[in-house]
Order: C-alpha cells, then structure tokens, then sequence
C-alpha cells in the first residue's frame, strides 16, 4: 500500500529524529538537510536507508545527492512507490 | 596412470602470536585541518578520530613490518628461522615489483620460504589469514607470517577532504601456525567490482609516465557510498561469517572491524546488535585508519589493554577498495 505524501512527511521527521535527535516539527518540507538541518553526508545516508526499508523503495547513492530539500525527499519517496 | 602425491593435510590453523609497529609521529586534528579548510570539531564529529600516527620520511613499508613480524615471532615463541611463508597485504609498498614479503625474507633471516604481496587494501589482512589458514590446513605451510603495513602518509594529499586526513601508517604482524582446535573459522570473502572506482588513486602510473605535468597520485574516496556499503552489506557479510563459524553473537569476545571510521564502526555494531559483552575495538580514535595494518594493531592494543580476551573469539572484518571485503572469526592468541 502506497504512502500517501503526508505520511511520506510524517514517517521522514521521525526517521531523522531516531537519527539525529532533532525534533520532528523541526523537519519541514522546505527545510535544507545540509544548512538548515545540519545533516551531513553520512547521516544522510543512514536516514535514506531507513527511508528505503520503512517506504520500501530504492534510492540509489547518486540519486542522494539531488534530495537537497525535505520536499525532495518527499516527492522522490512519492514517485519511487508508483514505479 | 600414477598418482600425483599432494601436501599431507594438516589439522586446524590459529593465530598463535601478534605483533605492531605503531608510527612516531602523533598528528593531531589542528596539525591537519588548516589545507582542508576544517576543524578539530569537524573531524572528531565526522571520524571519531582524534590523532593518527604517521612515520618519518626515512621509515618504509619494510621497516614498519620487519618491527612487527619479529614481534609476532618472538610473542608466539618462534624463530625468524621457524617462518614457512610470508603474506604481506600492502597498497604502498613503493614498488610494483619485487615485493616486500621476499625483501622481508632476508631481513629476518627466514631462509628461502615463500613470500608474496596481496593487494586488497583494507580488506587484506583478512584475505591474507583466509590464505594463511588454508595453506596450514592443506599441510602446504606451517608458521606462516601475516602482515598488514601501509605507509599510507605518502599517497595522501592534504588538501583532499575526502579520505587524507583520516590515514595513519602502521604495520600489524601474526603468525598462524598448525593447531589442535579450530583457531580460525571460514572466512566469507568477496568483491563488488561494479564499484572499482569508488576508493581509488586519482592517477595511474601510466598516466604520469605519459604526462610529466600530472601531479604525483594520491588516494580519494566517495565517503557516503563507502559508508552504506560498509555498514549494510558489511553487516549481512559479518553475520554470514558468523553462521560460517558456528556461533551466535553472543559467543564473542570482541568485535574487531577494519578501524575506517568511528561512526562505521558505532553502526555496524549497532546494525549486529552485539550484546554488551562484546567488547568493540576502536583503535581508530588515536591511531586513525591505517587500511591493511589497522585490524591486527587493534587486535594488539585490545590483548595488550585488556590481556582477559585472549582465547576468546573475535569477529574481525575488513572492507574497502575493490570494493573488496572478508570477515572471519578467529580465536585471539
């Protein structure tokens, strides 16, 4: 069953709160994982693993580099489960 | 038609000694953050690494494991003359040929046994006791010297943010000899060619040969990719070396990863979900990655911090250019 975005959104923030602590309101949609945030490469990629197995989706190491945004995020999980 | 006689098969293989030569050089954050535009924070945050040791310009690949082979000797009460082979897994000896293992022959004075390099960067010591321990268990070697060195000081770039200010030098030295028990288990090895150029030297020779102007080569990596690889396949592959061995977690005294990056480590053990038992080496804090050296001088500073481990079980894996990869268990001396 596919993820509806808002869900995509919710389940994000908690995964980046499991990894970084950072509070789950803190993570909105027009937020910058690296200046915003204060994520860096290689939490980012720990929270895009744990996005993989909670949305069941791939995203792959070169396609990381493009999710700058939460929103991208988003829409990339969204567009990832239609695939 | 005859029959062709083979090596008598031997029992089991262990590591019966270690040995380390740890750098002079203590090399702090600050000494190295300047040309990287970065901090003593940032690194510590990013690395857990806290100094590296780095030897002097008149210190090579040779001396680092002549220091430590006589050690790993001596410690599992052996003569230089009681070696049957050397492996020595390196990516800076500065010659493409001959190879170190064969000068270290003459150095110690081991007589004319076999001697050779592997390259497996990160991953060679334990390619190098998958070898060693099955070469005692076909009855075709006995006493063999393994050795991890890497002077990787002088493929660093000091500008490069990507992998230099994390590389220490060092050499780590065992000898596995024939045994009663089973001291090692069966190692599960393997590469992901796909990702070659994912740890890489930004030149080849050949390169350099044909264009004077290119600047001498020097190591860079893809930080995240290594990072997913290494912790999430690195897993399954560590849980698959201990299905391999028999044993359950729980079973372990220590967890012995190739030292490459605190936060790989931290993951990869929270990935194992190792009970607290398990003590977890982290070498890396002061002595940085060291690549081929950094799983035996680990394994050395646990037995020499905490002498209780010896005769339990380890579980010790390295990753890393190939990408390449081998994990095993083996019982500490």
């Amino acid at each position: 069953m596919a993820f509806t975005e808002a869900e995509v959104l919710a389940g994000l923030a908690e995964i980046v709160n499991e990894e970084t602590g950072l509070a789950v309101e803190a993570v909105e949609p027009a937020k910058s994982f690296t200046d915003d945030l204060d994520i860096d490469s290689i939490s980012m990629m720990t929270i895009v693993v744990n996005a993989e197995k909670k949305f069941g989706v791939k995203i792959p190491d070169d396609d990381v580099k493009d999710l700058v945004t939460v929103q991208d995020a988003v829409d990339y999980i969204n567009k990832a489960q239609e695939a | 038609m005859p029959t062709l006689k083979t090596a008598e098969t031997g029992s089991f293989s262990k590591i019966a000694g270690i040995g380390a030569y740890r750098a002079e050089n203590l090399v702090t954050n600050d000494d190295i953050a300047g040309p990287i535009n970065s901090s003593d924070e940032w690194i510590r945050q990013r690395t857990g690494i806290i100094t590296r040791r780095r030897a002097s310009k008149d210190v090579g690949v040779l001396d680092m494991c002549e220091e430590a082979a006589l050690e790993a000797i001596a410690s599992s009460g052996l003569k230089p003359e009681d070696i049957g082979g050397i492996i020595i897994s390196t990516v800076t000896f500065p010659y493409m040929t001959p190879s170190a293992a064969a000068a270290l022959t003459d150095r110690l004075g081991t007589g004319p046994v076999p001697a050779w390099d592997i390259s497996a960067a990160c991953a060679g010591y334990c390619y190098g006791i998958a070898q060693a321990d099955s070469l005692v268990r076909s009855g075709t070697m006995d006493n063999i010297l393994v050795i991890g060195a890497e002077k990787l000081s002088d493929i660093i770039d000091p500008e490069d943010r990507s992998i230099s200010f994390i590389l220490g030098d060092g050499a780590g030295a065992v000898v596995v000899t024939s045994a009663d028990e089973p001291g090692i288990s069966k190692t599960v090895w393997g590469s992901k060619g796909e990702n070659w150029s994912t740890i890489r030297m930004t030149e080849s020779l050949i390169d350099v040969r044909d264009d004077r102007e290119t600047p001498f080569p020097t190591l860079r990596q893809d930080g995240p990719t290594v990072f997913r690889w290494a912790v999430w396949d690195g897993a399954e592959v560590a849980k698959e070396a201990l299905t391999a061995a028999g044993i359950e977690a729980s079973d372990l005294a220590a967890f012995i990863p190739h030292q490459a990056n605190m936060r790989i480590i931290d993951e990869l053990a929270k990935q194992l979900k190792l009970p607290e038992s398990v003590v977890i080496a982290r070498d890396i804090a002061d002595n940085g990655n060291t690549s081929a050296a950094s799983i035996p001088l680990a394994t050395e500073r646990l037995l020499r911090e905490q002498p209780e481990l010896s005769g339990g079980l380890a579980l010790q894996i390295g990753f890393g250019a190939g990408l390449v990869f081998g994990a095993q268990v083996i019982r500490l001396p």
